[in-house]
């Protein structure tokens, strides 16, 4: 068992992440971010279509297929920063279901989709049901053989930016077997089939896909045979991305709190000098250290077989553990202001609580560690 | 100095690394103390005290420092490879501690030529033991108000008061003195001056204070009159302050440039596997109650958070907009976490965690118990948990002073 794990850091990460940095601050302000709960979309298309021409798209792509040919260790500095400014495009939703391809797609299903990815196609993955079942074998939609086709049935849930996916990567239990993944395109859905949901993280749009009635050509099952390889590597995916988006939002959430604990006055003294509210705030800060210092270990080894899964595991539960407590925190020590929707500690324990509960929280990445390590 | 090579660095770990396995020593019939502040018994000083020699005569201690003064005049890097080697064999730790890893890189740092000239190679041979005089028996965290004086009387300064916790304190030959030369500045930070202190003079007595395990290893130290050199001030009267944060730096790891050698050995995390194997719990292996494995994880992820970050610390682009957050931050992470591992591992014994050290049926010989009670001494010294999140939180989080 290594106790100390791995770190390191790329030209190409740093050069990310300044650009990043710079980039999502200045195209996400907090006032963009409150103007755009109300809007429909949820996003700015012109900050989609720049993200796109800054190639962000193509960073985890090999280059056959019109991508940069590095790896999501690249990818997670740019997601660290759109999580630090709450900002909201499908770029998560469609580097998930990129990946998605690489793992588990044809060869002619890597070459229709992935090079229209590097240019901006939005994707998402339509996995979760109803159960809410982290596990992402225990499903109940079922595509059956029908002709030279599949006909599937059933219906996903927390289907993110599914209004704005050309593709969606639909999981099936295949004539009531294992669960095998389907790219089912925009165009063969009927009319009605996403209803939006209405969920606790106002910055995303999240669906439900109704699938009854979705007839597929056979050309659309990806790879039976990388199914289950596929759909793990899938969950670790989102459990990366997510530690990223959520070590972003911790960072701002505890900045957010100094700058009240600095400013505002109680009893004629600055609220930041009592220790009742220092001492947590400094646990908030050093748990965000150690939550980013999971990260970029998990970005680390992220292409490296038995290195991958308890590093992105450990940066998961970390991570989720140091976003909830801060924002948590947050609420409190903005007193009454806390309780108000105008104060945005609701924006990050909203974003928290998502955060957390995707792709499994820290108890049961946890419980899946036990089981790698002793 | 360039920077050494990947290559150069792993040849002089190899190196290291098989010096320290031909040369280590048995393990003796006494129990070594498990940090140096709990050198308590003579046979542990004189054991210690000749491992910490040979380690220098090898080339692994002091690497880093300038030839000059008894170094071994290479990159610093080069010591810190050997300190890791050393920590990952688990060999015993460095005797000398507040010499190798506070006042040398200090001297180094801002004393004159001949300050290093005299007192630099002592504290890399153990010949000449340092310890620390800092915190009074009334002032405990608030360094700054320290009430020993210093009053000048020709050549020389007079000393009168008390300090405590003296690591080694009946051991040392001269100490980092922090005393009151003008208890009229205009804040009481201005009215101290440092001093690289002898000890063995006339009205220097130490008293050994018995810890809450039952053992040695600090002393308070009482000073009735006692004559010092005024020449052994460093800086000038009424810098000791500024000196003393400086000192403080370099013994919380904030700063680089140490003589080298662990002086704390951690707990081995790993054994907590091995305990919660053996430990029953309902007739089964507590290995495969959820709830204890839940806590076994959550003590791997922290341990990994923990070196993780030391390691990040060398990353620049991850530590920019708060450069001084980690090192700040590293004390009351890990000695937190110590304190915690050892309650844990006590946890797992059942009934036997009521054993302690003498009872031959204790679990390991109570050494988690002694661990336990002994991870105060970081928990407290050198800046309680609680003092460390006041500084975190006025220095790096921007935060007005309590």
């Amino acid at each position: 068992m290594d106790m100390v794990g791995t770190i390191g850091l790329t030209e190409e990460q740093a050069d990310l992440l300044e650009v990043a940095t710079n980039f999502c601050r200045d195209k996400s302000p907090i006032e963009k971010v409150r103007e755009l709960l109300e809007d429909d979309l949820g996003y700015d298309p012109d900050v989609w279509k720049e993200v796109a021409e800054l190639g962000w798209l193509a960073i985890a792509l090999p280059e056959e297929y019109g991508g940069v040919g590095l790896s999501l260790a690249e990818v997670v500095p740019v997601v660290e920063q759109m999580g630090r400014n709450l900002m909201a495009t499908p770029f998560v939703s469609t580097s998930i279901a990129a990946q998605a391809i690489i793992a588990g797609g044809t060869e002619a299903q890597k070459k229709t989709y992935l090079p229209k990815i590097a240019e901006g196609m939005a994707a998402t993955v339509a996995l979760s049901e109803d159960n809410g079942d982290w596990d992402l074998l225990n499903i109940e939609a079922s595509a059956n053989l029908e002709g030279n086709g599949y006909m599937l049935s059933g219906t996903k849930t927390f289907v993110c930016d599914a209004h704005s996916a050309e593709i969606f990567i639909v999981s099936a239990a295949l004539d009531g077997g294992s669960a095998k993944l389907f790219i089912v395109e925009k165009d063969m859905l009927p009319e009605g089939s996403i209803r939006r949901e209405t969920v606790i993280d106002e910055t995303r749009r999240s669906f439900k896909l109704c699938l009854d009635g979705v007839g597929v050509h056979e050309i659309q099952m990806m790879d039976v045979n990388q199914a289950d390889a596929a759909l793990a590597h899938i969950h670790m995916v989102q459990a990366l991305l997510l530690s990223a988006e959520m070590c972003g939002g911790a960072f701002s959430t505890i900045e957010y709190t100094l700058d009240y604990l600095r400013t505002r006055k109680q009893f004629d003294k600055i609220v930041g000098s009592y220790q009742a509210l220092k001492h947590p705030i400094v646990d908030a800060h050093i748990s965000y250290e150690h939550a980013r210092s999971h990260l970029y270990s998990a970005a680390h080894n992220f292409d490296k077989q038995g290195e991958q899964e308890v590093a992105v595991r450990m940066a998961k539960s970390k991570a989720g553990e140091a976003f909830s407590y801060a924002a948590d925190r947050s609420i409190q020590f903005h007193g009454g202001f806390g309780f108000t929707y105008e104060c945005d500690a609701q924006l990050y324990r909203r974003r928290s609580l998502w955060c957390e509960h995707m792709a499994g929280d820290g108890a049961y990445h946890r419980e899946k560690l036990a089981a790698l390590m002793f | 100095m360039s920077s050494p090579t990947t290559q150069e660095l792993e040849e002089f770990r190899k190196e290291a690394s098989a010096w320290l396995k031909e040369n280590r020593p048995a393990e003796p019939d006494f129990m070594l103390p498990l940090t140096f502040m709990e050198v308590g018994t003579e046979e542990q000083f004189d054991f210690l005290r000749d491992w910490q020699r040979k380690c220098y005569e090898a080339g692994f201690i002091g690497a880093g420092w300038p030839k000059e003064y008894g170094g071994g005049g290479m990159h610093q890097k080069f010591q810190e490879v050997a300190t890791k080697e050393m920590e990952r064999q688990r060999v015993p730790i460095m005797l000398n501690a507040i010499g190798l890893n506070w006042t040398g890189p200090l001297l180094l740092d801002m004393g004159t030529h001949e300050d290093r000239a005299i007192y630099l190679k002592g504290i890399l041979t153990a010949e000449d033991i340092w310890c620390q005089g800092f915190s009074e028996p009334d002032h405990g965290s608030d360094l700054g108000n320290a009430q020993t004086k210093a009053v000048r009387d020709g050549d020389d300064y007079i000393i009168n008061g008390s300090k405590i916790w003296t690591t080694q304190g009946n051991f040392a030959k001269y100490m980092i003195l922090l005393a009151r030369t003008n208890p009229d500045a205009p804040s009481k930070y201005k009215g101290l001056s440092f001093f690289l202190a002898p000890m063995h003079v006339d009205g220097i007595e130490t008293t050994p204070i018995r810890k809450l395990t039952g053992e040695y290893g600090f002393t308070q130290t009482f000073f009735t009159d006692a004559r010092i050199p005024a020449d052994c001030m460093m800086g000038e009267e009424g810098q000791g302050w500024a000196v003393a944060m400086r000192t403080l730096e370099y013994e919380r790891g904030a700063r680089g440039g140490q003589g080298g050698g662990y002086t704390i050995s951690m707990p081995d995390v790993s054994k907590i596997f091995d305990l919660a194997k053996t430990a029953m719990r309902n007739g089964k292996p507590a290995i495969e109650d959820p709830v204890i494995r839940d806590q076994l994880t959550q003590f791997m992820i922290e341990a990994r958070s923990i070196a993780l970050s030391a390691k990040r610390q060398s990353l620049t682009p991850l530590i920019q907009e708060k450069p001084h957050s980690l090192p700040l931050s590293s004390k009351v992470a890990w000695t937190e976490f110590i304190r915690r591992l050892n309650e844990f591992a006590i946890s797992l014994q059942g009934t036997k965690a009521a054993y302690y050290v003498g009872e031959e049926d204790a679990v390991e010989g109570g050494i988690w118990q002694r661990g336990y009670l002994n991870a105060f001494s970081a928990t407290i010294g050198g800046g309680t948990s609680q003092i460390q999140r006041n500084i975190i939180g006025e220095h790096v989080l921007g935060l007005p002073k309590s």
